[in-house]
């Protein structure tokens, strides 16, 4: 009987031949990745607990995120605290102000992402980096104190559940309309505990990127991760930024899987998730007549160089509504120059849009394009929830980066087919 | 333990609900309760009581991987929370910090608000004094009460480095 790539990753990193589903295994750790809001609670443990060293410096990548650049005094006093911290212990992947970006997006660009590594970082979107063949998941304050002090992890094998993404996407239909579509299909703990592991001729066809973005809202459907077979363009990606060697894992062809879906994407349109679920699926088209107050582009979500381009090609000659706001916020600084580079930031700033700073920002609710009482904002992120981003009495609706530059363009929720 | 019930039937919980994004600028438990459950019910923290319990639906804790949410909770006074069933990460926090997360239907489906309840660890049991009915939950696995015995996470990998 086959076993799946999420169960070879687990078994390689637990010293076994084979785990099983439900399992307890103490798990190597290979990268343990850090932000700004949980990191400090961490050090707070280990310092309690009079562990003075990590437990290898070189495996430990700081990347502040989620406030950055310091938005009050209270942030900046976390990251300064971190700073000295990873100074202390001679943590020299540190990214800060220059070199700094979303988290989730900053790691694989930098080549920290290999197939077939255990990542854990204390964020819930950590599953995003499964999209390389990794086995990647978000873990809390005290995981994060336990690995960075032993380089191990308790965790229970989950089983998995296979996406079969069939068929052909059709234009102005992208990677986050198909995922919205599958969260839409089993609901926000649809995958509680399971690895959500995707496959097929569509996911063949997504870029690096696009699978990111699908693997990114495993944990929307309440997933331990998500993951993807390495193939060719896993290799290319991985290559241009890594010299580090690595095993390739990949399913075999009979694994065992706890539920097998198929979803044939041949005939799926442009979607939006209403509040305040992701699950909250509609066709954008269904719910055109929504007027918004911002546009929202960015997270490691959609903040992807791919992600501005098709925005900028929408926008391109064309202005944002009056009386909307559309803010985008490239991920990170490299994506930030080559949007640059690429004349895409001067196709936003001209059609009236704004163009920040990397940063987490106002996807959860942290600062730089906060919702007022009564404001809906369409936005490329990942949450919906009641208040994520700003005022518990704001709406939030999720969308693909095109739907999100069509609607700012109208005011209102749109299809963006229209403008391809 | 005995404390009073309040129940939030809805699903799916989340951490956005339990600590705002805009409070995380802080991790001091007594700061981060006073802004507990804020955005589901800003008076919960002037109803809740130390010792008290909270009764919810499916699903509870789901979205950010934030201990602040367990914090937030044990420091507003909440001393378990009962579910049909938890997020992931949530249930991992609970567990990594000592704190009772407890899934149990029966319980969901029959306990009213101020209800006073009483849970039994080692029978597995919660006595609806109020109501004079008893619920029946699983105990937690072998592996979480030994964290938990331990103190936490944190005191068991410290025992284990030494």
């Amino acid at each position: 009987m086959g076993v799946t790539i999420t169960e070879k990753i687990l078994a390689v990193h637990s010293g076994r031949d084979i785990v099983k589903p439900g399992e307890l295994i103490n798990c190597e750790i290979d990268t343990v990745m850090c932000h700004d809001v949980t990191t400090t609670p961490a050090i707070d443990m280990l310092e309690k607990n009079d562990i003075t060293k990590v437990f290898d410096p070189e495996r430990v990548v700081i990347m502040p995120d989620h406030f950055i650049p310091n938005k009050d005094i209270k942030s900046a006093e976390m990251v300064a605290r971190i700073r000295r911290w990873a100074q202390a212990q001679g943590i020299t992947n540190f990214y800060d102000i220059g070199r700094h970006g979303v988290c989730h997006a900053l790691l694989p660009e930098q080549g920290y992402v290999t197939p077939g590594k255990t990542i854990v970082c204390g964020d819930s979107h950590t599953c995003t980096h499964g999209a390389l063949g990794a086995f990647s998941t978000g873990i809390g304050s005290t995981d994060l104190a336990a690995t960075l002090a032993t380089g191990k992890l308790w965790f229970k094998v989950p089983e998995s559940m296979l996406f079969v993404i069939s068929g052909q996407l059709p234009d102005g239909v992208y990677a986050k309309d198909i995922i919205l579509k599958i969260i839409g299909l089993i609901g926000v703990d649809g995958a509680l505990y399971r690895a959500m592991e995707f496959c097929g001729e569509v996911i063949d066809e997504l870029s690096v990127e696009g699978r990111m973005t699908i693997c990114n809202m495993a944990i929307e459907a309440g997933a331990k991760t998500g993951v993807i077979n390495p193939d060719a363009k896993t290799l290319e990606y991985v290559s241009s930024r890594s010299a580090a060697s690595f095993t390739v894992y990949r399913s075999d062809s009979d694994a065992v899987y706890s539920r097998t879906m198929e979803v044939d994407v041949s005939g799926l349109e442009p979607v939006v998730a209403l509040p305040h679920l992701p699950g909250n699926v509609k066709f954008a088209r269904e719910v055109n007549d929504i007027p918004v107050d911002q546009a929202y582009l960015g997270s490691c979500t959609n903040g992807r160089i791919e992600d501005l381009r098709v925005a900028a090609q929408i926008l391109k000659n064309r202005t944002v509504a009056h009386g909307t706001r559309m803010i985008v916020v490239p991920a990170t600084t490299e994506i930030w120059k080559q949007a640059n580079r690429e004349g895409l930031l001067d196709i936003f700033m001209s059609a009236g849009a704004t163009v920040s700073t990397p940063t987490c920002g106002a996807c959860l609710g942290g600062y730089m394009g906060i919702l007022a009482a009564g404001e809906r904002c369409i936005s490329s992120t990942n949450r919906n929830f009641v208040g994520r981003m700003g005022s518990p009495q704001s709406e939030v609706y999720l969308a693909s980066p095109a739907t999100v530059a069509a609607s700012a363009i109208t005011g209102k929720i749109t299809d963006p087919r229209q403008y391809l | 333990m005995e404390g009073k019930a309040h129940v939030y039937k809805k699903d799916h919980i989340n951490t956005d609900e339990i600590i705002p994004a805009r409070y995380l600028n802080s991790d001091q438990e007594s700061e981060l309760a006073m802004h507990a459950m804020e955005d589901l019910d800003v008076d919960f923290i002037k109803k809740v009581k130390a010792g008290d319990f909270i009764v919810s639906g499916a699903d509870f804790g789901c979205g950010s991987s934030r201990e602040h949410a367990v914090w937030a909770l044990r420091g507003a006074g909440i001393r378990a929370v009962i579910a049909n069933s938890f997020a992931r990460i949530f249930y991992r926090n609970c567990i990594n910090n000592g704190f009772l997360a407890i899934e149990c239907q029966d319980a969901v489906g029959k306990v009213k608000n101020d209800d006073l309840l009483k849970i039994d660890l080692t029978d597995g049991k919660i006595v609806n004094l109020t109501r004079q009915q008893t619920y029946q939950f699983q105990p937690l696995p072998g592996f979480a009460r030994e964290i938990i015995e331990a103190g936490g996470l944190m005191e068991k990998i410290k025992k284990e480095l030494k």
